[in-house]
């Protein structure tokens, strides 16, 4: 049987995390499964967990302020989805839909930012981890900016 | 004396226009066939024609077609101004000139027993798609498959029909992603870039074929390092303003290369001093 402990560990977010910070972070986390066409999150809403995509896709939608809502980006096995708990307010910004059926572990983010405090040495990694996932994220926000497919 | 002879490349070809199929709302594939009725001879893939839109004027097309149709001659064309215009609302049966081909076309002799990865953004699926057609058609010939393609929404992709076919066939891997899913969109979403970490490389057996918007090339080869291929394994289709396509006018020069005649195809250690520089 998966253990939770495993199944983190060999998550790509958490690849080669020391195993003593594992141990800390499973006290944090649990199984979810969301449903296709399920919202995992809405702008507003308090974010207070992010998740470990174990299997099936998500969306990120935004909402332009006139106009449909569009997906801004997909994310699939293997990914994290939400960073709004590190910091205040602790408030999604965007949508988050499960575009099929979605296992995910849910690591909850005030249990997660109080264990990040007592242990620096975890929250450096954590943050280190945090930081390569948002600087990819925002590259490819700047490519969907400039529109790298547009003739010119 | 008489000076012009049958096979001068300066003198356009009459080829009729077959059919004109819609591939997106603004791209459209032509199929042209010889005049007199014969075969057009061969092409290599990633090679260009000039076409010439009688009373317009004259432009440099990729060939988009399967390498062993010898009967036709196909192009995709994305209509975005005067002439790609005025060709794409041509009609079967009329008529249009045809130079060339022209160009050196991608590697695929040295493609052979490696993985092939052909990573696309918007049009520039159409210059790979002989490659696709070459791979599959030769599947022993070579390793795995990958094909990672972007468009910047659901509507703006390419072949998709073949896409599904493609994706069906053995050791063969397609992605394909858009900047922009409406909500029904059940796919990627994402720069073509973001295909990568689902796509299953073996970086040190694989050679990548790549053509697209210059920026996204710029944004995919780095990406294409940073998974471990070499620069020269990397291969780039340019574009230019190719006018006489033979290396005589110099329209299609980039640093000390003519497009038209030493590519449209180099390695990305050929271009890289030039590909991030401004205005080039």
């Amino acid at each position: 049987m998966e253990t939770l402990e495993r199944i983190i560990a060999e998550h790509p977010f958490l690849a080669d995390l020391d195993p003593s910070f594992t141990r800390l972070m499973v006290g944090c986390a649990k199984n979810v499964r969301f449903n296709r066409n399920d919202y995992i999150f809405r702008e507003g809403d308090p974010a207070n967990e992010f998740y470990l995509i174990r299997e099936g896709k998500v969306a990120v939608e935004i909402f332009p302020a006139q106009g449909k809502p569009m997906i801004a980006a997909t994310l699939d096995h293997g990914e994290i989805l939400g960073w709004s708990w590190l910091l205040p307010p602790y408030q999604w910004k965007l949508n988050a839909r499960a575009l099929e059926n979605v296992r995910a572990i849910s690591l909850d983010g005030k249990c997660l930012r109080n264990k990040c405090e007592e242990n620096h040495d975890l929250g450096y990694e954590v943050l280190k981890r945090f930081a390569r996932i948002i600087e990819q994220r925002l590259e490819t926000t700047r490519m969907q900016l400039i529109d790298v497919y547009a003739v010119r | 004396m008489a000076t012009a002879v049958r096979n001068d490349v300066m003198i356009p070809q009459p080829y009729l226009i077959r059919e004109v199929s819609k591939e997106t709302y603004d791209t459209f594939t032509l199929r042209l066939a010889p005049d007199k009725g014969s075969n057009h001879g061969s092409f290599l893939p990633g090679q260009f024609s000039m076409l010439w839109v009688f009373g317009v004027g004259e432009l440099p097309i990729s060939i988009s077609g399967d390498p062993e149709e010898h009967q036709r001659l196909v192009y995709t064309v994305r209509s975005v101004g005067q002439a790609t215009n005025a060709l794409v609302t041509r009609s079967a049966g009329e008529a249009v000139g045809v130079r060339g081909p022209f160009g050196n076309g991608w590697p695929l002799q040295a493609a052979r027993g490696h993985d092939v990865i052909i990573v696309a953004g918007g049009i520039g699926l159409a210059p790979l798609r002989p490659v696709i057609y070459e791979v599959l058609s030769h599947r022993k010939d070579f390793g795995r498959l990958v094909i990672l393609y972007g468009a910047r929404s659901p509507r703006d992709l390419l072949y998709r029909k073949e896409l599904a076919s493609w994706a069906r066939q053995k050791e063969t891997q397609v992605l394909t992603s858009v900047d922009y899913g409406g909500m029904s969109w059940r796919g990627h979403v994402g720069v073509v870039t973001t295909l990568f970490k689902y796509a299953r490389l073996k970086p040190s057996r694989s050679i990548a074929m790549v053509c697209g918007p210059e920026i996204m090339m710029r944004f995919v080869t780095r990406e294409l390092e940073t998974y471990g291929l070499s620069r020269n394994d990397i291969y780039l289709s340019m574009e230019r303003n190719m006018k006489c396509a033979i290396g005589f006018c110099g329209h299609c020069q980039y640093g000390p290369h003519f497009i038209c005649k030493e590519g449209p195809v180099f390695t990305y250690e050929q271009l890289r001093p030039m590909l991030e520089k401004y205005e080039l």
